[in-house]
């Protein structure tokens, strides 16, 4: 099934029409409401009216994470706040979290995109729907909520916690979809056979996993213990949240809503755009979003653009697995974790040295994160109740910086390895 | 007396790593014993030349601290322990840690208390050897 094969199976030509029509608009809208977009294009000597089809897109400034911080909380807003219906927030903790708002048109446009989404997993008006993201300033969780809604299934908002009750619920409500994690999937699989229950006792046929990186192994083995099929989804907060793209059927490759979130990929280093095909950084222009729109915005994550008819009948362009990122941001447990984080804790804190390593590795299915840390020789009392008690200091710390737990391990001084040049702080040993 | 803390990580090989520094330097290890939890550990150490053992350690770059601590030497035979710590209790000195070694018939019980004056005035007072140096 397609939810909107009017746009869905568009064909190329216009598409790209559409496009080209929607950037036109798109770009005389920021140009007169946010000064941030006037001044970059001022000074690179374009105007709206030098933007006439969807190939221009290459003329245009592009957009960091970076600059929505600086235009922290609403200088990139482009409607005005009586136009806002809703602000999510992305979990962005050392500095300004980055603030999204959104109109009455820009939720309309997520719950068609969230829609397209569902409906190309197989969930139809028939099926219980659980969402069990964390509802919040998070996307994740309203943002598939209104999907469900949208299509007319019945949703069952679960968010996170309480796997005990939700496998109950699994079972009693005979709940035929899920949205998670594939981490917390994989949990509430561990969850359910420990209750002495099975995949027989629950009706799962559908499973729409995203929000951090997941292997094929991992797709198979929640797929066999859940007994339901696993598809991708993936979005960003600063683009919209989830629904930004979706797998089909045919699970080769996620299909964007490109005619609302236009990719381009990137060469990292020259910033020059890429052929489809070719690996470099995803980046998203949101063509018809008002709250915050945002021109050409870097996602860094690293994947590959195709083109060409889907044999699932759909022809929008399809992005491969994301197969890393181009700056160091891991995900940990969902959570976006930046070692410049830790650092800036660690920094703080004179009884340590100025080294850290992060050793990220996944164990029973769950993300560990151990961090690394040298006592600094002038600190050593000799005292175990102080070592101990700094310890916990630390711990604190980081729990409240990364909003997830760490284990801390100290260590003895001039042990953690130096390198030349560029330092590594990241030892992740999940085969991702 | 000067103990000797040493801060080590739980690393196979890393205290024979230390032995091996001091035994080079011609050093002496007459006592220790090891406080650990899953990550690191402290050893605490009696040495024949202390200074001449922060140097050499420090110098290899191990993170080694003094601590000041009471030895009491008492005699090597059954109750004798007992009694002297029922004074210090009495005098309501508290021991962090403690642990011991025998050398021929005396014992040595190397402790960490509270308040260091107090507990050598009460051994004192009570006629109890304290070692000061080996």
């Amino acid at each position: 099934m397609i939810w909107n094969p009017s746009k869905e199976c568009m064909s190329r030509d216009e598409m790209h029409a559409l496009q080209g029509r929607r950037l036109q608009k798109l770009v005389s809208y920021v140009y007169h409401n946010v000064p941030f977009y006037r001044n970059k294009m001022q000074q690179m000597d374009i105007a709206p009216d030098d933007i006439r089809s969807i190939d221009d897109i290459v003329k245009l400034p592009f957009t960091t994470k970076q600059d929505l911080r600086d235009n922290y909380p609403y200088g990139l807003q482009a409607a005005p706040q009586s136009e806002i219906v809703r602000v999510h927030a992305s979990s962005g903790t050392t500095g300004n979290p980055t603030i999204v708002g959104y109109t009455r048109k820009d939720i309309a446009v997520w719950q068609e995109a969230m829609a397209r989404a569902l409906t190309a997993y197989g969930v139809k008006r028939e099926d219980t729907f659980s969402v069990s993201y964390g509802y919040g300033l998070f996307t994740g969780g309203l943002g598939v909520h209104y999907g469900v809604e949208n299509i007319g299934a019945t949703v069952i908002p679960t968010s996170t916690g309480n796997t005990e009750k939700h496998v109950r619920l699994l079972r009693d409500l005979k709940i035929t979809g899920i949205a998670c994690t594939p981490s917390y999937a994989l949990y509430l699989a561990e969850t359910l056979e420990k209750m002495g229950l099975g995949k027989d006792d629950i009706s799962l046929r559908v499973g729409a996993f995203g929000a951090e990186p997941w292997t094929e192994n991992m797709r198979k083995e929640i797929e066999e213990r859940l007994g339901l099929k696993g598809y991708n989804i993936y979005g960003l907060s600063e683009i919209v949240g989830p629904g930004v793209s979706y797998e089909c059927c045919k699970q080769n490759g996620s299909h964007i809503c490109e005619d609302h979130y236009y990719p381009e990929i990137i060469n990292p280093e020259t910033l020059e755009q890429l052929p489809y095909g070719q690996q470099g950084e995803l980046v998203f222009t949101t063509l018809t979003k008002e709250g915050m729109p945002v021109l050409r915005y870097r996602t860094k994550d690293l994947c590959t653009l195709m083109d060409g008819e889907c044999e699932c009948g759909r022809k929008t362009v399809r992005m491969g697995r994301i197969m890393g990122r181009s700056d160091d941001m891991l995900i940990i447990r969902g959570i976006n974790v930046f070692p410049s984080q830790v650092e800036s804790v660690i920094l703080e804190m004179p009884e340590i040295e100025p080294q850290y390593m992060l050793v990220v590795d996944r164990i029973n299915n769950l993300d560990t994160l151990q961090i690394q840390v040298e006592v600094r020789r002038d600190f050593f009392s000799g005292d175990m109740g102080s070592m101990l008690a700094m310890k916990k200091r630390l711990s604190d710390k980081i729990k409240s910086v990364l909003s997830i737990g760490a284990e801390i391990k100290l260590m003895e001084p001039g042990s953690i390895e130096r390198s030349q040049g560029k330092s590594k702080h990241v030892i992740d040993k999940r085969s991702l | 007396m000067k103990q000797l803390s040493v801060f080590l990580e739980n690393k196979t090989g890393r205290i024979n790593e230390l032995a091996k520094t001091l035994g080079k330097a011609g050093i002496n290890m007459m006592a220790f014993s090891m406080a650990e939890t899953s990550d690191f550990g402290i050893l605490r150490l009696i040495v024949s030349d202390v200074d001449k053992a922060v140097e050499v350690l420090r110098s290899n770059s191990f993170a080694v601290t003094v601590t000041e601590v009471v030895c009491i030497s008492c005699p090597n035979e059954a109750g004798a322990l007992s009694g002297v710590l029922e004074q210090l209790a009495k005098n309501d000195i508290f021991i962090e840690y403690m642990y011991a070694f025998s050398e021929n018939d005396s014992a040595n019980v190397v402790i960490l208390p509270n308040n260091i004056e107090k507990c050598v005035a009460t051994l004192k007072e009570c006629n109890c050897g304290i070692k000061e140096n080996f």
